[in-house]
Formats: structure tokens, C-alpha cells, sequence
């Protein structure tokens, strides 16, 4: 249990998250309009996301259906009926004057998350819900001194806020719930899940209660986090803000607050007394969503092997569980991985992708789908070492290469003639070479001094560019030398 | 031939066809009477001129080229409610200042690709809200009918006072009104007309300016039940841009039109008598009753137990509805802006609907506001819908029994528009009508008789979700056989 420890006190820490997901359509909730990241403002404005007079919003079955799904990702139960509410209150970049968004009867209900706490256990969080809602447009404030504008590409985005229960303990189980729940977003394609592009948002619920106490103590709701370690910052600064009014005997004010990457303070935003009352109430405009079987079933059966089950088949197969994580962090690496894996030897696949490829690309800065060697490409590396074609050693050299042209690694290893040596004849008439250029030595290593056997296998490997089968080396200097 | 501005619609498709007579003439003649008498009655107040004198022409082309279509050439008035494309549509709000929509409502779009022709936009109570046409933006209408011995002015009813009165003026073949409450029929009761609420999801609520989503419906005034018919006919359809709007197969509403009643069962609900009610209405009812039995049907007592629920009910939702509907006019993005440099948004919020809506629009949005309050939610809206749906079940079960229920349409006949009513008592005006928007059930009123000031009198048929075409069919017979001549009504002019 993660505890957090002052002079005076020791306190358990209750975090409850709330993430807002942008479902990945084409089209917009309620309306045709494209969702399409980094338009020009108000390019993608239809007059029903602008909320003209007599407009009416018609729902996006495809945000449902993607919704749905993520559902049961997380093992949750999809509700054949909900509905639309509206959640009224005044803002520029709100046309409306009301969100339509899910309140009394959400789509998604229940379903858990397993995440790693930061001794490295394993622990479930169960989900609340997860609801469908549209996004708001943009206030941009810092165009002009006189002057508000208002972005409504936004407006009408649909997505989908998921609500945890106050079950997360600590700031990195905080941060790695999110890193999880993306990764799950990700698998199943409902979610582009990029937090800087705005996909993916995060309100924290923070409380502190006395070790051992059942009470539950007043929250503060950290707004809008978009990174992982944005999430973490804000959630230590405001556990050690907590605990220091508590320890002095304070109370905490319930508060929505604001987390300021600049100085890394939570600041308050509103106190719950200037709470909206949202006056929620079904839309008229919209019908119940209900939704068939056939629907629902075609939901749950279009899921992908999901990131668990994924590295459960991996462990099977005889990879770490280390590697498995490694392998299951990122959709696009397991995708990458899945493209060799089964093909050749596991050790070879695992090896060759998380420390020789991944280093070039961390060093280079690419991203695994834009890696200049293909997942075929490393699979032909790897089957040409299995063929003892070539070394470890000159698989390195080919892969340099293959990482500067993308060429496959049979074509370097032909036109570079790095092919390894495997002809008994040719090897043997090295080891003489070095035999009679070296009579000194020999006459040492014959004598007892069996260290000098290395720099026969180098003097070998040198004469032949690298390109003697070290194995082969290895058994004809032995057959020669005991001559 | 009778006045060209006094023709129904099936005699003017009949001139045109037979080229007795030109679209062209027929607009002007509306137009010249119009520009001529509607400064006493207020009852447009935007009028396409240019655009539908053109118009009539391109319909003259299709006469003689044998193209025309259903509608083909009737000029049309056309609630201010419906957003007409590049035709300014206010609500008669002032908070709508200069708003031209740059699209058409599906209901009009209907009735364009038919041919009808738009005249103009008809004066309203603002955003549809009231039942005197006195809220308006653009002034209050005046009911171009009199009183026998009086010149005092009347209301026209409301909120489709303006189509009503245009009707009955004959400043229009036919128009368009909106009915959430009764805003239809009651006003088409007040000026001696026909007019029709269909079934709610029959007519698309698409670019209809909305006042409560889940009761608005389109409606139609029309000279007879028959013309009523024919517009109906246009006006319906499924529309994929309204989640609301049904997907029932859309019939010919006047096939059955001729049939009679005979054999029909009608229910007169004991409910629908009420205290202060004008003895003439009762008497009405009566004689109206007698005639369909004379037709052959079987007029049956019922029993709606909760009607007297309906006002308040219907007062409670349409207001909470309202509170929200009513949110976007913000002065951000279009109509009417009030702010100085430097105001806050919450200041440019307050002083653009301070001064945008008039008083009863903000009554009932401070009313809805406060039923959905948190505390009070449950004690007012929950509850609402809750007897919503018990008024629904009266009906479902009363139509087991019976084709159609006869009701009055109002309570009373037109009243002077300087006659002190308190906001109760004027709400209680729909206390007929709002149950059917309850239900979502469609109706029709009928001019029936007169009063003892010679004042029209209105009953009110409702039958069953999508009922229309029988809907119609018994009107019709009534119609006939009461021949109520409406032209025996005072004038003011």
C-alpha cells in the first residue's frame, strides 16, 4: 500500500480518475463534420455543431459502436439502452448552451483495469462507467488584448469519459493506469490515444485519509492533465499540499483545480460553492440509444487479442515477462513483433528487436512504424543468421546498413560479400597461412600456454575480413594445432 | 368566379390546370390585398415580393408545359418559426435581429418541391409562446374577425396568430403554423379556419425553430378540411436529419376522405366540460355531436381521467425544454449582440438576453430553469413526465373503444386583446389542446358555429398515432354536413 509519510502523520492517498477519450470517426457525434486534428479554425463547422437555429443533432452510430467495444475491452457490461442527456451551462465555445452527454443511463457500465503498483504487484482498478459525450470548441485568449475567439473544430468531437472507482493509490499507479488504458485504446483502434494532440485527457479526484481511517477525506479535482507525467507531477504536488494543510489541522475545501506545468502548483479554479447546477435532462431531440444484439455482438467479436492476453501467449511461448512488457507497452511494436514472431528462434526475434533495433531507433529518434528496417526486413536478418550466413558480429555491420537504406539483408550480405565463410578448403588454407607465419607461437601454445588459442581464432578471423565461420575457425585450428 | 383571394386550394389547382387562371394573378392578387388591408391586422411581417412574382412565373411555365406539380403555383404564408434560406427568420425575437438562415426547413423544402410558392413570413407569438399573438417582436396581430356589435379588437390566438389570421383574411392559399400546445388549432378555432396538428414525428422538425422539442410539430391553416389535406400530404415526410421524425410510410391522406362515418365510434370525454366554459361551446358540441350521429356513428361517453393534469404538465415540460432550447441564442455567433469593449462574456450573456427576449420567453425560461433545478427536479420534471405518460395511456385506452375523440377546441371564443388575463388564465386556454401534444397525438379543428357575438367556434377531433387520413375523413363529414360558412362572420374590413 503506498503510503505517504510526513513528520506528523501517515496518510493513505485516494485517487479516482476521470478520462476523456476522443473516438477516433471520421465524423463528429451529432453531425457530418470532420474531426480532423489541426485544421484551419472553424473549417469544420457544420450549422448543426454551431448550434443554428432549428438545427437538430443526429446521432454517429460508429462512435457507439467504437464505444461499445471499448466497453468490453475492459471486461465491462454494454447497455443495451441509454440515453442522451443534456448538461446545461453557458460558455462562448459551447453554441448550444448544453453538452449533450450520458448522465442517469450511460452505454458502458463496470469493467476493471489491471495495472503495476509501484512495487511492481499487479492490481486490478474497477471502472465505474464510461460514457459518450461531445467535446466543446476552443476559447483562445491570447490573440488579442480586447478580443476572445472561438475555435469550434472541436465542437460536436465525440467521446468517451471514463470513470474510475477511487481505487488508485499513488501517482505512478495513477500514471500507469493511463499508460494502460491507452495502450488499451490503442489495440482496438476506438482511440488515437495521442495526449498531446488532445485525445486524451485527465481529471484526477485527490483526497487524503488518516492510515487506518474508513473515512473517506475532501477531494480536489485536478483538471485537464494531458501527459502521463503531467499526471504524476500534479498528483504529488497535491498530496504534499493536502497533507501539510492536514497536518497543520486544516481542512481541505473541496475545489476544482488547475495544474500549472510552469510552476508544477496545482491552483485552485473554483470553489464547489460556485459548482454549476447542469440541470441534466434527457435530450428531446435524440431517442433512447437501443441497442441489438446483433450489434452489440459484432462489438465484442471485431476485438483484437488485447494487451494481457497478448502477453500471456507471449510468456507462453518462453519470453520474459520483462520482454513480454517491453513487447505489449506500444501496439505498434507488438504489431511489428507479430510479424516475426513464430518465424524464427524467439530468443533471436526478441534479441534483435528490443536491443539492436530499438537502439538505433531511440538513437535516431523514429518511431517503430517509421523504422527504416521493415519487420520482413529483420526477419530476413535473423534467418540469415540462423543459416550461419553470417556472424552476430557482421549481423550488426548488415543491420547498420540495412538501417541507413531499408535494403533487405540478403542484398548487403551479396553485394558487400559479407557472406561467412563455411568452405572447409578455404578456411584451412588461412589456418596455415597463420601456422607458418607463426611458427613462435605455436611452438608456445604447443608447449602448454593454451591463452594463445584466441589469437589464432583472431589472426583467422582478421585474414578473412570477419567473414570465417567462427565455428568452423574454431574446430580446424584445433584439428591442426594438435598435429 | 368568386374572388381569386377566396378560392381553396383544390379550385385554384383546378383553375390552373384548366388555365383559367395564371399563378401570376392569383399572387398578385394576394399581394395587392395584402399591401391593402394588412396594416390593420399586423399578420406578416416580411413579405418576397419580387421573389414570388417570379416564382409565379416559372410555375405559369410549368402549366404550359405540362410539368406542374402538386402544389405548382400557390402562394403560401409561412409561420416566421420555419427557416426559410436566404429569407430573414427572426421567431418574432429580437434576439433573432437580421438572422437569414442559409438553409430551408424540411417542412417548407416540401412544399417548394411541390411548387407552392412563399409569400412571406407570418407575424407569431416570440418563439412560439403564447396563445394571444400579443408577444411579439414584431407587434401583436389582430383577429380579422369582429365581433357583431363591436369594433373592439380581438386576438387572433397564438402563437400562429399571424397564419391564422392571414388565412382568415385571405392573404394566403393556405400556411404554416406550429402547434406545441394547441398553437394551431386554438388560433384556428379564434379566426374561423381549419387547422391541423399532424401526429408528432410526421413532419420533420428540421430547421423549425425549436420552443419544446419533444411537442413541437408542424401544423397547417387551411380553408377546408380537404385543402388542409392536400398540404399535409406535402408537408409529411421522414427526415433522417431528425431523430425524431418517423419512419411510417407515407400515404395519401385524403383516400379516404369521402368515405362517411357511418358505423364509426366517437368518444365524447365527460372531462371536457368545464366550469366558466362559454355555454354557446357546450351548445355547439351538442349540435355537432347530434350531427354525427345523423352520419351513422355511435357516439360513445369516455372517460380521460387525467386531463385536467395536462395544463400543468405541459407547462412543466415545455418550459424546461425551453430553458435549454433557448440557450443558444447567447449573442455569440448570430442575431443580436449588446455588449461594450471590455465586457465580460457573462456581461455580453446578461445584457443580449436581457434585451433580446421579451418578458414571457424569460418567464418561461426562469420557470424551466427552475424545474430542473437540482432539488427540484424530481418534485417537477420527473413528475411531469410521469403524468405525461399517464395521459398518453387515457388516450391508448379510450382508443380501444373508439376511431376518434370529439372534444372543443377551446374554452372560449376570441377575447379583446386589452382584456386583463392573468398568466394562468391565458395558459388555461390550451387546456383542450395540450393533452394531444402530450400524447403526440395528431388532431384537427373545425369551424363548427358561432357564437352569440357571431364569434367562430372550433371542435376538435383526435385519433390515433398516424391516423390522419381517418382523422381527416370524419372532419370532412362533419364539415359537410354542418356547412359553416365563414364569409357570414363580421370582418373588419
Amino acid at each position: 500500500m503506498a503510503i505517504f509519510e510526513t513528520t506528523k502523520n501517515k496518510y493513505e492517498i485516494v485517487i479516482g480518475l476521470e478520462i476523456h477519450a476522443q473516438i477516433n470517426t471520421k465524423s463528429k457525434l451529432f453531425s457530418n463534420s470532420n474531426t480532423k486534428f489541426g485544421a484551419e479554425p472553424n473549417s469544420q463547422v457544420s450549422y448543426v455543431d454551431a448550434a443554428m437555429p432549428g438545427m437538430l443533432p443526429v446521432l454517429n452510430r460508429e462512435a457507439i459502436f467504437k464505444a461499445a467495444q471499448t466497453g468490453y475491452a475492459i471486461n465491462a457490461k454494454v447497455n443495451s439502452y441509454s440515453i442522451f442527456d443534456r448538461k446545461n451551462y453557458f460558455y462562448a465555445d459551447l453554441p448550444q448552451g448544453y453538452q449533450i452527454s450520458q448522465f442517469s443511463d450511460p452505454l458502458v457500465e463496470g469493467g476493471t483495469i489491471k495495472i503495476k503498483t509501484s512495487e511492481g504487484d499487479d492490481k486490478v482498478i474497477n471502472i465505474t462507467r464510461i460514457h459518450v459525450e461531445q467535446d466543446a470548441g476552443k476559447s483562445i485568449h491570447d490573440q488579442s488584448p480586447d478580443s476572445s475567439f472561438v475555435d469550434l473544430n472541436r465542437s460536436g468531437v465525440p467521446l468517451m469519459e471514463l470513470v474510475t472507482e477511487p481505487e488508485i493509490s499513488s501517482a505512478f499507479e495513477a500514471a500507469d493506469f493511463v499508460k494502460k488504458y491507452r495502450n488499451i485504446l490503442r489495440y482496438i483502434n476506438s482511440c488515437d490515444a495521442d495526449m498531446e494532440k488532445g485525445h486524451l485527457r485527465c481529471d484526477a479526484n485527490v483526497s487524503l485519509k488518516l492510515l487506518g481511517s474508513k473515512e473517506l477525506g475532501t477531494r480536489c479535482e485536478i483538471k485537464n492533465l494531458n501527459s502521463t507525467k503531467n499526471i504524476q507531477l500534479a498528483i504529488d504536488y497535491e498530496v504534499a499540499r493536502q497533507a501539510e494543510i492536514l497536518d497543520n489541522g486544516g481542512e481541505i475545501r473541496q475545489q476544482t483545480r488547475l495544474f500549472d506545468v510552469v510552476t508544477l502548483e496545482t491552483k485552485t479554479m473554483r470553489d464547489k460553492e460556485d459548482a454549476h447546477d447542469y440541470r441534466y435532462f434527457p435530450d428531446p431531440d435524440l431517442l433512447p440509444v437501443n441497442l441489438d444484439e446483433e450489434f452489440l455482438q459484432k462489438a465484442k467479436d471485431s476485438l483484437p487479442i488485447l494487451p494481457d492476453a497478448k502477453k500471456a501467449k507471449y510468456i507462453e511461448s518462453g519470453i520474459s515477462e520483462y520482454d513480454a512488457d517491453v513487447i505489449i507497452a506500444d501496439k505498434n511494436v507488438t504489431e511489428y513483433f507479430d510479424q516475426i514472431f513464430m518465424k524464427c528462434d524467439i530468443k533471436l526475434a526478441v534479441n534483435w528487436l528490443t536491443s539492436e533495433l530499438f537502439g538505433r531507433l531511440k538513437k535516431e529518434n523514429i518511431e517503430i512504424n517509421n523504422s527504416p528496417v521493415t519487420a520482413s526486413n529483420l526477419l530476413g536478418l535473423i534467418k540469415e543468421i540462423e543459416a550461419k550466413n553470417i556472424s552476430g558480429k557482421i549481423a550488426k555491420e548488415v543491420l547498420d546498413k540495412m538501417f541507413i537504406s531499408g535494403e533487405e539483408a540478403s542484398l548487403i550480405i551479396e553485394r558487400d560479400g559479407l557472406k561467412q565463410i563455411a568452405d572447409d578448403g578455404l578456411i584451412l588454407k588461412i589456418i596455415e597461412q597463420i601456422i607458418s607465419e607463426n611458427q613462435d607461437k605455436v611452438a608456445e601454445y604447443n608447449a602448454g600456454k593454451e591463452k594463445l588459442f584466441g589469437f589464432f581464432v583472431g589472426q583467422a578471423m582478421k585474414l578473412s575480413k570477419g567473414k570465417a565461420s567462427p565455428q568452423l575457425v574454431n574446430q580446424l585450428l584445433k584439428e591442426k594445432l594438435k598435429k | 368566379m368568386t374572388e381569386i383571394t377566396k378560392l381553396k386550394i383544390s379550385e385554384l389547382i383546378q383553375a390552373l390546370k384548366t388555365k383559367k387562371i395564371s399563378s401570376f394573378e392569383i399572387t398578385k392578387a394576394y399581394l395587392d390585398r395584402i399591401k391593402k388591408y394588412d396594416e390593420k391586422l399586423n399578420s406578416y411581417i416580411l413579405l418576397c415580393e419580387e421573389q414570388v412574382l417570379k416564382a409565379a412565373k416559372l410555375s405559369d411555365e410549368n402549366y404550359k408545359n405540362n410539368i406542374a406539380r402538386n402544389l405548382e403555383g400557390i402562394p403560401l404564408g409561412i409561420k416566421d418559426l420555419f427557416c426559410t434560406k436566404n429569407v430573414k427568420t427572426t421567431a418574432c425575437s429580437h434576439i433573432l435581429d437580421g438572422f437569414i438562415p442559409p438553409y430551408e426547413s424540411t417542412v417548407t423544402d416540401n412544399l417548394w418541391n411541390d411548387g407552392a410558392l412563399l409569400l412571406g413570413k407570418l407575424n407569431m407569438d416570440e418563439f412560439a409562446m403564447g396563445s394571444t399573438n400579443l408577444n411579439s417582436y414584431n407587434g401583436k396581430v389582430i383577429n380579422p374577425v369582429k365581433k357583431s356589435n363591436s369594433d373592439e379588437e380581438l386576438v387572433p390566438g397564438g402563437s400562429s396568430g399571424g397564419s391564422a389570421a392571414a388565412l382568415a383574411a385571405d392573404f394566403c392559399a393556405a400556411s404554416l403554423g406550429s402547434d406545441t400546445g394547441g398553437s394551431v388549432r386554438q388560433p384556428a378555432a379564434f379566426c374561423g379556419v381549419v387547422g391541423i396538428k399532424p401526429t408528432y414525428g410526421r413532419c420533420s422538425r428540421y430547421g423549425m425553430i425549436a420552443y419544446a422539442s419533444s411537442l413541437d410539430q408542424a401544423g397547417i391553416f387551411a380553408r377546408d378540411v380537404q385543402d388542409a389535406g392536400i398540404v399535409l400530404n406535402s408537408i409529411s415526410s421522414y427526415d433522417e436529419k431528425d431523430s425524431t421524425s418517423c419512419k411510417q410510410k407515407s400515404e395519401d391522406f385524403l383516400q379516404d376522405l369521402n368515405k362517411g362515418i357511418k358505423g364509426m365510434k366517437i368518444g365524447l370525454p365527460k372531462e371536457y366540460e368545464m366550469e366558466g366554459m362559454n355555454p354557446d361551446i357546450k351548445k355547439n358540441i351538442e349540435e355537432s355531436v347530434k350531427k354525427l350521429e345523423e352520419l351513422g356513428a355511435e357516439i360513445i361517453e369516455v372517460s380521460l381521467p387525467h386531463t385536467h393534469y395536462g395544463a400543468p404538465t405541459y407547462y412543466i415540460l415545455s418550459t424546461a425544454e425551453a430553458s435549454s432550447n433557448l440557450a443558444r441564442y447567447d449573442g455569440v455567433r448570430y442575431g443580436l449582440r449588446v455588449s461594450d469593449k471590455g465586457d465580460s462574456l457573462e456581461d455580453l450573456y446578461k445584457n443580449t438576453r436581457a434585451s433580446g427576449f421579451g418578458n414571457e420567453v424569460k418567464r418561461r425560461i426562469m420557470l424551466g430553469t427552475y424545474v430542473l433545478s437540482s432539488g427540484y427536479y424530481d418534485a417537477y420534471y420527473r413528475k411531469a413526465q410521469k403524468v405525461r405518460r399517464l395521459i398518453a395511456n387515457d388516450f391508448d385506452n379510450v382508443f380501444n373503444k373508439v376511431d376518434a375523440i370529439i372534444t372543443p377546441t377551446t374554452p372560449n371564443t376570441a377575447f379583446g386583446n386589452q382584456q386583463k388575463l392573468s398568466n394562468v388564465e391565458t395558459y388555461y386556454n390550451d387546456v383542450f389542446t395540450v393533452p394531444v401534444n402530450l400524447a403526440g397525438l395528431p388532431a384537427i379543428s373545425i369551424p363548427v358555429g358561432v357564437d352569440s357575438n357571431n364569434l367562430p367556434i372550433g371542435v376538435q377531433f383526435i385519433t390515433p398515432k398516424f391516423s390522419e387520413a381517418k382523422m381527416l375523413r370524419i372532419a370532412k363529414s362533419l364539415e359537410d354536413e354542418v356547412g359553416f360558412d365563414r364569409y357570414k362572420l363580421n370582418f373588419r374590413f
